[in-house]
């Protein structure tokens, strides 16, 4: 765990437990701006309890996150995505009937709701439709923004969700498997806007594909049956005998 | 592509254009039969309206949107003095207020449910409103109750002759449609459609739902509540069966019947259910038989839901796809 | 107590010991006492009967996903078949009460097996909103069909004459033999329930089918027959729930109507699949309805609701998960 950075988002000993089953035990990680953190584990691991704890969406039974210095371990996932905390999903969250330029204002659109204003038709919302267009062109998307979201290949799919995340401008991205079902084109091209997302964010990193992780993170947790087995920057990882053991051990 | 869309917004104005002039100039061609049955379907309109709003706009299916029909009707009748005539300016305002507040609280509670659930605790809820006016004295039993004398505003606008009731309820009409038009592009309208489309994602924007939907519910049941006022004083007459759960299906098939998504959908839908009412009834066509016209009615349910799950206002779009993708066939399907 | 409250008589060898023999207050506190335990029975028929048709619809839900609005139609056709075919059963094998309810019973499942395949069995990959509709659809059809085979008139029913007396309760009261008949054929049918379920390979098949179809489908079970089965099980038990509670209940044309909108109350207060969860609902919303009833003979309609009401603010998706 380092922090040479700015914390921007804490989880502190984020315990979870279903009935007699503990999904994940006593997780503690720092995401620091300018940094990928990757966490990877085998399937069952927690990974994605943990991320849900995270983002808001499950309640810790115990533990604690921190979102920019408050303690926000209470706040409902909204709350936490106006605070500046994005998320993209490992299915895709994109809105299929909507144009790929709607998919961006509408997500862009939670930071100025303005619901009252009924008769105002909201492709004029300035803020949304600005926002929108820089998101979208910061995803590569620009020349896509009449397409009908449902319509897009399955790579662009998944670089209009990290498009959505980004709508809100916020300070912290937990990305859950953005490279899933992605050929090597597709991979090559998300991972250069992961890397030039790095600038300004701190972004959390679930992830299956070895040599992605290996090559962007900045730190890596490694997680067996809802424990950390192993933490730290991607050589330690990589030398470290339990990983080796228990993940990467057989044929790697 | 986009011209083509482009023209079809056109004709979908155009349709609803037309339809308005059409009902507008209706009366100079029917009599009072033809006036008054149109009234009663452009009611059922209003009612389709407001259900669409919450069923096709923000992907809640409820299932006891008579209840706040029933509310906003029981409400004309109960709150209009004895003697002498209400005043419009604040008989309508009650009763949609009432219609709306059962709703909120109704939606405070329902909306805790999701998917299954919410759509039989509607109907539940609903149901409870039933009781309280079947078997209490409040809501005169199975009797109902008689409105006396009906609203008037000054001396302008007397409700109790058939075209002026017919041209206000046009107007109502109309208005609560461009409403809901400009609704549904507002930032509201697109919130409710994401929510609708996928409220995972409206979350993880940051967007609190809750209140979103509550709001939409709310505003359904006071449209429903004006649909059920205008019910009740046109008929100057309401009784428990205006809160039946069978009047909550049918709001609900004029609304799949006539197409879900589309605010001309309602229009269309009530139109059509009031069509086939009138047909299996008729008993110049089925003779005897016209007193199970349950029968057939359910049976065209059925039919409709299954052949045609996008409503009547998509034929066209159908028929067009079945041309388009014979021509897309020779060609190779480009888009 | 006893002695405190009045003056108890001398007790002379031989005496046996009689309501007589107790003052007017003691007397009053008696009937009460047997009042409310008649209540108490009263209520466990109620619920017990509620169980047996809304497990039916939790089942069906549970397993196959369906939300069927004609299930209630199902009890009405129970108890008109309860009426109906008594004289045909009669004048063609000379049996009675018994031997209609087992016609009935066979009918039942022929009906549910039949529409499960040439209905039902389309609306498992349809939307909600779909399943509503035609099965409201259905419920129009089946009230027509009744109207038109059977007629719209309202009919009483006699119980069987073996079942017909009344159990004496104390020495004041007494309580019909055939309230207790219905009590005990609910409960045979759900511990039979309970049985197939937790010690066949039938019931365990049902409940891996209703957490992991595809599973069960890779597993070779063929899955289509499985859920016929469960959906005439589920018919069956509604048309039974009918035809017992005929005699006491009669048979009406709304009756299905008013006992779907229940049982959907004991859904979603038992919680959506489960079987625990609907006996528990079914009983407590038997325990509501009597009571107020009693208590509150206004307000009696409106209690069930405002049960479900504050059990939503409490536990929105109903107490128990499903299994």
């Amino acid at each position: 765990m380092s922090a040479n950075g700015e914390v921007l988002l804490r989880g502190h000993d984020l315990t979870r437990r279903w009935g007699g089953l503990v999904a994940v035990n006593k997780v503690s990680l720092d995401l620091v701006r300018g940094h990928v953190h990757a966490v990877i584990g085998t399937n069952g691991a927690g990974k994605s309890t943990l991320i849900n704890m995270l983002s808001g969406e499950i309640e810790p039974s115990g533990g604690r996150v921190e979102l920019l210095g408050q303690d926000v371990t209470r706040w409902p996932q909204p709350r936490r995505a106006r605070a500046g905390l994005g998320r993209s999903y490992q299915r895709n969250t994109i809105y299929p009937s909507f144009t790929v330029f709607e998919n961006c204002r509408l997500a862009a659109q939670a930071r100025t709701p303005r619901p009252w204003a009924w008769w105002q038709p909201a492709q004029g919302c300035q803020a949304s439709t600005a926002a929108a267009r820089a998101c979208a062109a910061r995803a590569g998307l620009d020349d896509l923004l009449d397409r009908e979201a449902g319509l897009l290949s399955h790579g662009q799919k998944r670089q209009l969700e990290i498009a959505m995340c980004l709508a809100t401008e916020p300070q912290v991205l937990l990305l859950d498997e953005p490279l899933a079902g992605m050929g090597a084109e597709e991979t090559e091209r998300m991972l250069a806007l992961l890397t030039e997302l790095k600038n300004g964010h701190a972004i959390l990193l679930v992830e299956h594909d070895m040599d992605a992780v290996f090559r962007i993170a900045d730190e890596i947790t490694v997680m067996v049956n809802g424990a950390v087995i192993a933490s730290g920057t991607p050589d330690e990882v990589r030398n470290s005998p339990e990983v080796r053991a228990a993940y990467l051990g057989d044929g790697h | 592509m986009s011209a083509i869309k482009t023209a079809m917004k056109t004709s979908k104005g155009l349709f609803v254009l037309a339809s308005f002039a059409a009902l507008a100039l209706y009366p100079a061609v029917a009599g009072n039969y033809g006036v008054d049955l149109v009234t009663k379907v452009m009611i059922y309109a209003i009612f389709a309206l407001s259900l669409e709003l919450l069923v096709g706009m923000t992907g809640l299916v409820c299932f006891g949107q008579a209840a706040f029909f029933g509310i906003g009707a029981y409400a004309a009748v109960l709150l209009s003095p004895q003697a002498e005539a209400a005043s419009l300016l604040w008989l309508l305002p009650a009763a949609v207020v009432a219609a709306a507040a059962y709703a909120m609280a109704v939606g405070a509670l329902s909306l805790r449910t999701k998917g299954v659930y919410f759509i039989m605790v509607t109907l539940a809820f609903a149901q409870m409103a039933y009781y309280v006016v079947h078997d209490t004295p409040l809501g005169g039993g199975t009797d109902g109750i008689y409105l006396t004398a009906k609203p008037v505003l000054g001396s302008l606008i007397d409700l109790d002759k058939p075209l002026p009731m017919y041209a206000f309820t046009l107007v109502c009409l109309v208005l609560v449609f461009g409403f809901l038009a400009l609704l549904s592009r507002s930032r509201f309208g697109r919130a409710l459609a994401g929510i609708r489309v996928n409220e995972q994602r409206m979350r993880a924007t940051g967007f609190s739902t809750y209140p979103y939907k509550l709001a939409a519910f709310t505003l359904s049941g006071g449209l429903a509540g004006l649909a059920g006022f205008l019910f009740a004083v046109k008929d100057a007459f309401v009784n428990p069966e205006l809160m039946s759960w069978h009047f909550s299906g049918a709001v609900l098939i004029m609304i799949i019947l006539g197409g879900l998504g589309h605010l001309r959908g309602a229009l269309i839908g009530a139109f059509a259910f009031a069509l086939l009412q009138e047909f299996f009834k008729s008993e110049a066509i089925f003779g005897a038989f016209a007193k199970h016209w349950s029968l057939g009615l359910g049976l065209t349910i059925i039919v409709a839901v299954a052949l045609l799950p996008r409503g009547l206002v998509d034929m066209p779009g159908q028929w067009r796809a079945r041309l388009v993708g014979r021509r897309a066939g020779v060609s190779g399907g480009a888009r | 107590m006893l002695g405190a409250t009045s003056g108890c008589s001398l007790r002379q060898p031989g005496h046996i010991l009689t309501i007589a023999d107790f003052g007017q207050e003691t007397r009053t506190l008696l009937m009460d006492l047997a009042t409310f335990f008649i209540q108490c029975l009263n209520s466990l028929q109620y619920g017990l009967l509620l169980f047996l048709v809304a497990s039916g619809l939790t089942l069906i839900f549970g397993i196959m996903g369906v939300i069927n609005l004609a299930h209630g139609s199902f009890y009405m056709i129970g108890a008109y078949m309860a009426y109906a075919l008594a004289p045909i059963v009669g004048s063609t094998f000379g049996g009675g009460f018994f031997a209609t309810l087992l016609v009935g019973a066979v009918l039942a499942v022929l009906l549910g097996y039949v529409l499960e395949w040439v209905f039902f069995s389309y609306l498992y990959q349809r939307e909600h909103l779909q399943q509503v509709l035609m099965t409201y659809g259905l419920i129009l059809v089946f009230e027509e069909l009744r109207s038109l085979l059977v007629g719209d008139d309202v009919h009483g029913i006699q119980p069987p004459a073996i079942l017909s007396g009344s159990l004496p309760l104390g020495e004041m009261m007494t309580y019909p033999v055939y309230r207790l008949f219905i009590s005990a054929v609910c409960l045979v049918l759900a511990l039979g329930m309970y049985f197939v379920f937790t010690r066949t390979r039938l019931g365990m098949m049902i409940r891996a089918g209703s957490t992991n179809r595809e599973m069960v489908q890779s597993l070779g079970i063929d899955i289509k027959f499985l859920y016929r089965v469960v959906f005439a099980a589920g018919v069956a038990l509604a048309v039974l729930a009918g035809m017992v509670a005929a005699p006491v209940s009669s048979v009406y044309p709304g009756m299905g109507n008013t006992v779907l909108i229940i049982c959907f109350v004991v859904v979603v207060i038992g919680g959506i699949g489960s079987i625990r969860g609907a006996l528990l609902a079914a009983l407590l919303i038997g325990v509501v309805d009597t009571f107020g009833k009693v208590l509150l003979p206004q307000a009696a309609g409106v209690l069930v609701y405002v049960l479900m009401a504050l059990i939503l603010l409490w536990k929105p998706d109903g107490l128990f998960k499903a299994g």
